[in-house]
């Protein structure tokens, strides 16, 4: 730890924001192969970056940043507290082995030069959305973010994927629409857009509430929560692997991230009780919709990109267990709720992956053309696997100690019935990751050819999901940050 | 980290390690693959074999590191654990042995025993548990480690098997999850203890508790095979005879009977278990199953899963053990987890033998076997005798225990329903050895496969008739130190003499 006291005066916050933005810029200038050159490089700097700026939370609380020395609400100020650096940290973690994936996935592909600029301009719209402490500039990274996303799916899914696009497109469009009016009408209310500056205003009343509620369904959409999924799956489900790993793993997160900042830190004097049973309803049905949606699809991808409508709907179970409850269900809820969103990240990004090869094996992407791949390619299936056992809330994991501390939440709330919730979800998670795993240990029919996958993209997958198990062992540390900074 | 801080991470990680090192191995490699299997067996037997040398002189074993705020993974050995441990180890060793030789020429080995070293680490870690949340973790990775062994041959009905297996395990489990969180939401970490650690609740909870002891209870008897939720267990006899002997002897099901007893004993206290009116529930429950059990044996012609249905009975004998209250019931039931171990494992080494060398598969097609194997169905005769309970086998130890303890504590119908049990035993067992010693061949064996110098091959003979001579070795010598018995007695005292 002595050497990392050579980072206590760096700004890391804009950093995180630049990096990726000149990576962008590069690989735009420099063409495809010497943006797969420096990718690597990029990609690891940033991991650093950001476990810079998660040491300096932990060791100096919560770090606030005035760009060119204007403090709000003239100026524009980036903010970091502990919430911020597991976001962070998460997205670092995920890009890395998605973008090795990625480098040798597309090696052959070379009409998809696009990749890599969108890829960091994707990233460094997240790292904004992450740091931005106002209400607009959270706007401004949101619509960027969703550009960058629906370039990357129309340009590596190829044509039928692009129908699946525009429907994301108009959503996302829509979804921020709608946060933007409720930003208006905040902003005319009282003429700031710095969150720490407009919670105190904020008071139960009419135009407050229909701003928040404006706002929250806008994030709604753009999170995905059922009913509100229906852009996701074929957008999920059709971009190329690595897109969809990124997708999936960390683009909702940042839409749910943005919703609980808000409920958080902004909403706290108006938001109700009923409101987030409301919530946590919907997050309820995601999680049976989802399930029971993955349990009938035939082709891999879709499964997977299902299991996404549900495993959102975990998060959202936090949402009535810190709203108006004791400090202690709170607690155990807000935790609960971010290990899931980090282990979802890992686990997903994984299966995502281990798909991936799968279908590159066997040239199909039906579950049932899959027989015979546990012999062929047992690092993808285990990945899976890990990744399945993650998803499910199985121990030891990160899936599993987000259920445990959603369900102390619970039963210290005294809301039980998310306990049915949460257990029946697992069960039916259960079920559609072993409809997969069934087809890979029935023997191969004869003369079956399988094709080979590279190694890099055999662990990828592998190591992805050893972090979401991992993140069972070692949730003490990112507990610690979350709970001790928070400001 | 000293050294007795680190010997319960160390027993586990050397079947993790054997594990790890084996699924990365090439397929082709089989001289190394054994060689690391029976290496990684024995050395963990010398290992477990030192710790329970120090646990006898009352050397403290822990391992602790903090998982979540205020919960911690705890591992620790005390006598109760070193009992299981001890058991496994042994069979493990056995079974290792009898996997080689069984699976000789088949593919996908390294998948297979890498999944098999994978359940040991698990069932270490089940039996060296410090608290509950320790002993889900565990548990709930035997359930996943064990189910790529079910349906190793993948076959539509080992798939079944396995998808019946999995249904059953996984809600098992969530019910015991529900149970445990409630648990630690009431009391905090609740650390396995002699003599229990909830009896100091006001009776307010008391309604809570005797509920959260059911949800453990039906949770745990899920792998326990308590009826009426034991039908996972014939089922998956579509698993490889190495693999049944794992499900019924060495790790799954007495996973369930184990945690069972750490329930009883270790959480709630025997005495407060007793105050809240949760045991004779639950010998009821433990005798409906053992009658159960029986019964359908009787009528099973499929030889193994005659044999799976006696499992559903014997392992309740142990939560009958449980279940009275007193001393000697207690001795009983926790020297019978050992004594149904090492009877039941060389019942499937024999049946897996019949089935690999001559294609029996049925009780009806074993008329004159004895003839053709006759080391198998000694050792298969020793066994059935033990689980009968004719002296001196190990099943009369048990049975002796349990009958005396149910007179103890007042409840003279359990005795009656350990004799009616042992009269049903009795039923199904010896048909089979009378067709087996007696009746003359019948035409040809079904499918013949000659393996080996010996009536079958030696990896196969070899560890039958070592368990066979343990049966007899636990009841003629169950005076002795360090017998089961002597080592049950070790637990009983340390639980009730506190």
């Amino acid at each position: 730890m002595a050497g990392m006291q050579a980072f206590v005066g760096v700004d890391t916050l804009p950093w995180l924001i630049a990096l990726p933005l000149i990576f962008a810029s590069a690989s735009f200038l420099l063409g495809p192969r010497a943006a797969r050159a420096i990718a690597p490089a990029g990609l690891v700097i940033g991991l650093l970056a950001a476990v810079v700026l998660a040491w300096q939370v932990a060791a100096g609380g919560s770090q606030r940043q005035a760009l060119g020395g204007w403090a709000p609400p003239l100026g524009i100020e980036l903010y970091a507290d502990g919430l911020t650096a597991l976001m962070l940290l998460m997205t670092a973690v995920v890009v890395l082995p998605v973008g090795l994936y990625a480098r040798v996935y597309f090696e052959r592909q070379p009409g998809v030069a696009g990749f890599w600029p969108l890829t960091w301009f994707l990233i460094g719209a997240m790292n904004a959305l992450y740091l931005s402490a106002d209400i607009f500039n959270l706007y401004v990274t949101l619509e960027l973010l969703g550009l960058a996303a629906v370039g990357l799916i129309i340009l590596t899914g190829g044509v039928q994927t692009i129908a699946a696009g525009m429907r994301y497109l108009l959503a996302a469009l829509a979804g921020s629409l709608l946060y933007l009016l409720g930003v208006a009408l905040l902003y005319g209310a009282h003429g700031t857009l710095a969150i720490a500056l407009l919670a105190p205003l904020l008071a139960p009343a009419p135009y407050a509430g229909l701003a928040a509620a404006l706002m929250v369904v806008g994030l709604l959409v753009k999170s995905a929560l059922f009913p509100l999924h229906f852009w996701l799956p074929p957008a999920h489900g059709g971009a190329a692997a690595p897109v969809s790993a990124l997708l999936s793993a960390l683009v909702i997160k940042a839409s749910f991230y943005l919703l609980l900042r808000l409920w958080l830190d902004l909403f706290g004097t108006i938001s109700t009780a009923a409101a987030g049973q409301l919530l946590g309803w919907l997050g309820a049905a995601a999680i049976l919709w989802g399930s029971v949606l993955a349990l009938r699809q035939e082709k891999l991808k879709m499964l997977v990109a299902y299991s996404t409508v549900a495993q959102i709907g975990y998060l959202f179970l936090l949402f009535p267990l810190v709203t108006h409850t004791g400090a202690g269900a709170a607690t155990s809820a807000l935790a609960g709720g971010v290990m899931q969103a980090l282990s979802h990240a890992a686990a997903k990004s994984a299966m995502f992956l281990a798909v991936g090869n799968m279908i590159l094996s066997s040239a199909r992407d039906d579950i049932a053309s899959i027989d015979g791949l546990s012999a062929r390619h047992p690092t993808s299936l285990f990945a899976f696997a890990m990744a399945g056992v993650s998803l499910m809330g199985l121990p030891p994991s990160g899936g599993f100690v987000a259920k445990w501390l959603l369900l102390q939440a619970a039963l210290v709330a005294g809301q039980w019935w998310w306990i049915g919730v949460i257990i029946g979800g697992g069960l039916l998670t259960a079920a559609y990751v072993l409809q997969v795993l069934r087809c890979a240990f029935m023997p191969a029919p004869r003369g079956k050819i399988f094709q080979p996958v590279p190694r890099t993209l055999e662990f990828s997958a592998l190591a992805l999901a050893v972090v979401s198990l991992a993140l069972g062992f070692v949730a003490t540390g990112p507990l610690a940050l979350l709970t001790g900074h928070r400001s | 980290m000293s050294l007795s801080e680190a010997f319960p991470l160390l027993v586990l990680a050397v079947s993790l390690g054997t594990g790890v090192v084996i699924f990365f191995l090439a397929e082709r490699r089989h001289r190394l693959r054994s060689a690391l299997n029976l290496g990684g067996a024995t050395l963990k037997l010398v290992l477990v074999g030192v710790m329970l040398w120090g646990v006898f002189g009352q050397q403290h074993y822990e391992t602790r590191y903090e998982l979540l705020p205020g919960i911690d993974f705890a591992l620790r050995a005390d006598a109760l654990g070193m009992l299981f441990i001890t058991l496994s180890a042994v069979l493990w060793l056995l079974t290792t042995l009898y996997a080689i030789g069984y699976l000789e020429g088949s593919p996908h080995r390294s998948r297979f025993f890498g999944f098999f070293s994978l359940c040991i680490t698990a069932t270490t870690g089940i039996a060296l548990a410090g608290n509950l949340l320790t002993f889900f973790l565990f548990y709930e990775l035997l359930t996943l480690s064990t189910y790529p062994l079910v349906v190793h041959r993948g076959t539509d009905k080992a798939l079944h098997a396995g998808k019946i297996y999995l249904a059953y395990t996984q809600a098992g489990g969530a019910v015991l999850l529900v149970g445990i969180a409630w648990l630690y939401s009431l009391a905090g970490n609740v650390e396995f203890t002699q003599g229990g650690v909830l009896s100091q609740f006001p009776p307010g909870h008391h309604a809570a508790l005797a509920t959260i002891f059911v949800l453990l209870i039906a949770g745990l008897g899920v792998k326990a095979a308590l009826v009426p939720l034991h039908g996972w267990l014939p089922a998956a006899m579509a698993a490889p005879a190495p693999v049944s002997a794992l499900l019924h002897a060495v790790a799954v099901v007495k996973a369930g009977a184990f945690g069972i007893v750490r329930v009883v004993y270790n959480v709630y206290g025997i005495e407060f278990a007793a105050d809240l009116g949760l045991l004779v529930p639950l010998a009821i429950v433990a005798c409906v199953t053992i009658l159960y059990g029986s019964l359908r044996a009787l009528v099973q012609d499929d030889l193994k899963k005659r044999l799976a249905f006696s499992t559903v009975s014997q392992v309740s004998y142990i939560i009958v053990g449980v279940a009275v209250f007193g001393p000697i019931g207690t001795i009983g039931g926790l020297v019978h987890l050992v004594h149904q171990g090492i009877m039941k494992v060389t019942l499937f080494f024999c049946a897996g033998n019949l089935a690999e060398t001559l294609g029996v598969h049925h009780v009806s097609e074993m008329n004159g076997v004895g003839r053709r194997m006759p080391w198998t169905m000694a050792a298969f005769t020793v066994a059935a005798f033990g689980l009968i309970g004719v002296p001196p086998m190990a099943g009369f130890i048990s049975k002796w225990y349990l009958g005396l303890g149910a007179l103890a504590a007042h409840m003279p119908w359990v005795l009656g329903v350990l004799v009616a049990s042992s009269l049903l035993n009795a039923a199904y067992l010896l048909p089979i050895l009378h067709a087996a010693w007696f009746k003359p061949q019948e035409g040809p064996w079904p499918v013949e496969t000659p393996r080996g110098r010996f009536e079958t091959d030696w990896r196969l003979l070899g560890p039958p008739l070592v368990t066979a001579l343990l049966t007899v070795g636990a009841g003629l010598l169950a005076a002795m130190p360090f017998s089961p018995l002597d080592w049950a007695k070790l637990i009983a005292a340390r639980e009730y003499l506190r």
